[in-house]
């Protein structure tokens, strides 16, 4: 038998309820991984009895003839920016340093409900800010991933969900979540090599995820494949009257319909997304990736995005702007990091709480945010990009006239070395630039990996469907999938 | 319309004083604006607050539906525009008492647009002077928190009960022109909000409060700066604040300074408005939709639903007191003001009418005047309230049905029910029992009659000979030897016919 770790979630599901291994096997191997993987500094809490205890409680189950939950045995890794009860929440920012949730944020309590455990909190970009998961107040988080020049250069795991993207590849769990606010889980889940679906924006509830921008926020599922991918995100998914923003409609059988016969699908190549200065290779496997989608049996047509241009300025007003309001709650006065320097007023509380525990990305958003909302540039920046916003729906919905999923590469190159691009913030944001209008838009969005850049490292194809069709996104994940053959995987290194 | 005359005195002649009016009224409901925490006042400090109101991370606002139907129903009442289609905004800024870091408001898309309120200007004859107050808008928004400064030496508390609080702020355009205009405005649209059932207007409490737009010109003139003076919890603070205000402001003028566009405070005590920060400091909100909320978007149904379940609103009972019941104006008026004054009317001439078998309009004048000075007058001397549990409408009827048939004086209705409200017992039986009880007895009255006129012959004598006066000492006379039971019509009539 093949090591326990390699297995992904369907894989791990269908055993414990075959009996081929127990839950408590299955989460003892991982603790095992995630306690000696610390060099990736995936984990920022480590909590391997609750893992433990979901094992045991689907055990006990499986004993007792019960019908086995969705997930019942799988144990995955949690990002940081999602609320667990009892389980300490930072969103990789001092100034949440010390906060344990009393409460349980909607999506996890939805996976413990479907059986899963967990195995710990995942690291990420502070307050999910960043591309590269440098903005950790807690440390970089590092890729499994070597370049194949035989130096032992640190990779960016991608971000923001770096954590999530670098212990699933690292096997140290077989399936992690993710947020995606412009790309937090598709980046990532290409810089790694390993599958990532954003789902239509109101599919997964935001209560008790710490907010970054509010209209762009969604969970999902960073798994080995896209199977695993659909079976975790019907767990999470699901109406939540807490949610004003939760779309109130039954989750469909992802899984059951998996299907790669893609025979009467159009496939939507944007032209837009033909960037000068994308590395060749990339745009290679783009084109890889449409015959692959036309041995599955779709039509490859062009279309238009002509918005595309103006979908990342547009996001980096919008999403800073609601980040500003929405940490203006971290001040110091009921949980978190307090500054209270001798003498200090209320003023001066807030100005060294927040310059103490906010990071600088952090800083920089709320300051852009701040500057595109104040008085006398509201019109001009706010008012404009949410135009703009409109203008980038709209253009799916005339290419939706053409085609049922749209092809294009995830990210503009492969994972870089950690602090490459670290003081070049215009940079980083580009990393954003094929995954924003998605975002934007509101759609559902997902990464699967194609192939091996010339130095080793992983590229992605990203898929984007129309809203609340995430079966054809993943039907055209799996056609994917099943032709590119990608079976890379790091070399264990730490 | 009515043109206001109220005038300031400057040393250099007249100012007219230009008045408009936020007034921020708690929505009544049980659970708060986007939480489902507990509204009730009173409550020991941060014992009412939900996970949102706290402002924890990853807590999302969901807007309580009874809110937007008060606020729908509150701006029905007043005429106004209902838009089907309004929107939350964030108004942002740091304080201790606003835990998210911002109010959830509407700014740039209310609920309610514009509407109008009628308002009396004499009491007295509330049909001679009324004037139109229109309302520009209403939207609905959360309340903040509470700091509590005298709980620790060199720290300040919050307590975060009312954080997110329903709040309806009913903006006026600035139609007033003197503080009774003002004062009458705040009073009807208390009344109104009352009778709707969306606000308690209980002002003690802070479920109503106003922030006061004051400025100052000439006569007609252009329109001058204004300042707003904050969170005013009273009628007459409200009245005060605008006198003390635009005399400021006159003497500022004619001392050859300028107004400065800024946000005060009123002192009571002092009496006295002090600035609070003027409009160079004033924040910068940077208001923007909240992007956890959907637009509201109201049905035609819910709209209909909502005005169906208005009750009938102050001007229209008043009017239909006058047409219907034939009260005067003025008792019509006194008795719509107030919604549970117009309720006790209402159930107790519905008593009355069906006690004595009359018409509603033939007892409603006796009801009225009962109910404004006679009972009250009682209440007052006994020093107990309306809502007393021995004052029934039925014991109130029995009494207005004895003295309708004459058995019982007024004099002897007030005792009856003062008895009534210190004892609870039967309003008959204690006019049998005490012997509070006139007769029309002719036969007995007329033999004290004879009695009298026989021992008084020359008075008699005199008032034949064109003496009229003494017709009332006989009344008198007769009620003494009847020992005031005799019931002073039926005297009257006796003593006409026997004196010729």
């Amino acid at each position: 038998m093949t090591n326990i770790t390699d297995l992904g979630v369907k894989a791990i599901r269908d055993g414990v309820r075959e009996g081929t291994f127990s839950a408590r096997e299955v989460t003892e191997a991982f603790n095992a991984n995630v306690a000696a993987g610390k060099q990736l500094n995936a984990f920022l809490v480590e909590t391997p009895e609750h893992a433990l205890a979901a094992a045991d409680a689907a055990d006990k189950a499986r004993a007792a003839g019960e019908e086995l939950a969705p997930m019942a045995g799988v144990p995955i890794g949690m990002k940081d920016l999602f609320c667990t009860e009892g389980v300490a929440t930072t969103a990789a920012s001092h100034i949440l340093e010390g906060f344990t949730p009393q409460y349980e944020s909607t999506v996890s309590a939805n996976l413990w409900k479907a059986g899963a455990g967990m195995l710990g909190k995942l690291n990420m970009d502070q307050f999910a800010m960043g591309s590269s998961n440098e903005t950790s107040a807690f440390g970089n988080v590092i890729s499994p991933w070597r370049r194949n020049d035989g130096g032992n250069t640190d990779l960016a795991p991608g971000g923001s969900s770096g954590g999530s993207a670098s212990a699933v590849s690292g096997r140290l769990c077989p399936a992690a979540t993710g947020t995606d606010t412009g790309g937090s889980i598709r980046q990532p889940a290409a810089f790694v090599g390993i599958s990532g679906i954003k789902p239509t924006y109101g599919r997964c509830s935001r209560w008790g995820v710490v907010a970054f921008a509010s209209s762009l926020d969604q969970a999902g599922p960073m798994a080995h494949d896209v199977t695993d991918c659909a079976i975790m995100l019907q767990a999470m998914a699901g109406f939540d009257p807490k949610d004003a923003t939760s779309l109130d409609l039954p989750v469909p059988d992802w899984e059951s319909a998996l299907s790669s016969d893609l025979k009467g699908k159009r496939v939507g190549i944007p032209k837009e997304y033909r960037i000068d200065g994308t590395p060749a290779e990339i745009n290679e496997l783009w084109d890889k990736g449409a015959e692959w989608l036309k041995d599955a049996g779709a039509e490859i047509v062009e279309i238009s995005l002509p918005h595309t241009k103006y979908a990342l300025p547009a996001y980096y007003i919008i999403a800073p702007a609601e980040a500003s309001s929405n940490l203006a709650r971290y001040d110091g006065v009921r949980y978190g990091t307090r500054e209270l320097p001798d003498g200090a007023g209320l003023q001066d509380m807030y100005a060294a709480t927040r310059a103490e525990g906010f990071g600088p990305e952090v800083k920089r958003r709320i300051m852009i945010g701040t500057y595109v909302l104040s008085a006398g540039f509201y019109d001009a920046y706010y008012t404009q990009a949410q135009k703009v916003r409109t203008l980038i729906a709209r253009d799916f919905e005339a290419a939706w006239e053409h085609c049922d999923v749209i092809l294009a590469p995830t990210a503009p190159s492969a994972a870089f070395g950690l602090g490459e691009k670290a003081d070049d913030p215009l940079a980083m944001y580009l990393n954003d630039v094929f995954a924003v209008p998605a975002s934007l838009a509101g759609l559902p969005a997902m990464s699967v990996p194609g192939g091996l850049d010339g130095q080793g490292l992983p590229l992605g194809l990203q898929i984007v469907g129309k809203a609340l069709d995430e079966q054809s996104v993943l039907n055209a994940g799996l056609a994917i999938e099943q032709r590119a053959g990608f079976t890379a995987r790091p070399d264990k290194w730490w | 319309m009515t043109e206001s005359t109220y005038r300031i005195q400057g040393a250099t002649g007249d100012w007219e004083v230009v008045i408009g009016l936020e007034v921020h009224a708690q929505i009544t409901s049980n659970a708060k604006l986007f939480s489902g925490a507990s509204t009730e006042f009173g409550a020991e400090p941060n014992t009412q607050v939900s996970l949102v109101d706290a402002a924890m991370p990853g807590m999302l606002p969901v807007p309580n539906q009874e809110c937007v139907r008060q606020a729908v129903r509150t701006g029905l009442a007043l005429n106004a525009e209902i838009h089907k289609y309004s929107r939350f905004d964030r108004k942002n800024y740091f304080y201790a008492d606003l835990p998210q870091g911002y109010q959830i408001s509407q700014l740039y898309h209310p609920i309610v647009g514009e509407g109008v309120i009628e308002v009396a200007l004499d009491e007295k004859d509330p049909d001679s002077a009324v004037k139109e107050i229109g309302v520009e808008r209403i939207h609905i928004e959360q309340d903040a928190g509470k700091l509590m400064h005298d709980q620790h030496p060199t720290m300040s508390y919050v307590d975060l009960n009312r954080s997110g609080v329903a709040l309806m702020e009913i903006v006026s355009r600035p139609d007033m022109r003197s503080p009774v205009e003002a004062g009458a405005y705040v009073k009807k649209l208390r009344s109104i909000l009352r009778y709707v059932g969306s606000c308690d207007g209980n002002m003690e409490q802070g479920s109503m409060r106003a922030d006061v737009n004051v400025s100052v010109r000439r006569p007609g003139g252009e329109l001058g700066i204004r300042t707003e003076t904050k969170n005013v919890n009273s009628v007459r603070f409200v009245q005060q604040v605008i006198e003390i205000e635009a005399n400021r402001q006159v003497d500022v003028l004619e001392a050859g300074g300028e107004i400065v566009q800024e946000t005060r405070l009123y002192d009571p005590d002092r009496n006295e408005t002090r600035s609070m920060r003027s409009k160079e400091d004033a924040h910068d909100y940077r208001y923007f939709p909240d992007p956890d909320l959907l637009p509201l978007e109201l049905t035609d149904d819910f709209i209909a639903d909502c005005k169906a379940s208005l009750p009938e609103l102050p001007d229209a009972k008043r009017k239909r007191y006058e047409s219907e019941l034939g009260l005067t104006a003025y008792n019509a008026a006194v008795l719509t003001a107030e919604a549970e004054t117009a309720r006790a009317f209402e159930v107790l001439l519905k008593e009355t009418a069906a006690k004595q078998g009359k018409a509603e309009a033939d007892v409603a004048t006796q009801v009225a005047n009962w109910s404004l000075s006679i009972a009250p007058g009682v209440q007052k001397a006994l020093e107990v309230t309306a809502d007393h549990e021995n004052n029934t409408p039925a014991a109130n009827a029995a009494i207005l049905a004895m003295v309708a048939g004459g058995s019982v004086s007024g004099g002897q209705a007030k005792e009856i029910y003062e008895i009534v409200l210190k004892t609870g017992r039967d309003a008959e039986e204690i006019a049998d029992t005490e012997g509070l009880k006139q007769t029309s007895d002719t036969g007995a009255i007329e033999a004290e009659i004879e009695k009298i006129l026989e021992a008084n012959a020359d008075k008699v004598e005199e008032y034949r000979g064109g003496k009229d006066k003494l017709f009332g000492f006989f009344v008198g006379q007769t009620m003494k030897a009847m020992q005031g039971k005799a019931n002073p019509q039926v005297v009257n009539e006796l003593l006409k016919k026997i004196l010729g």
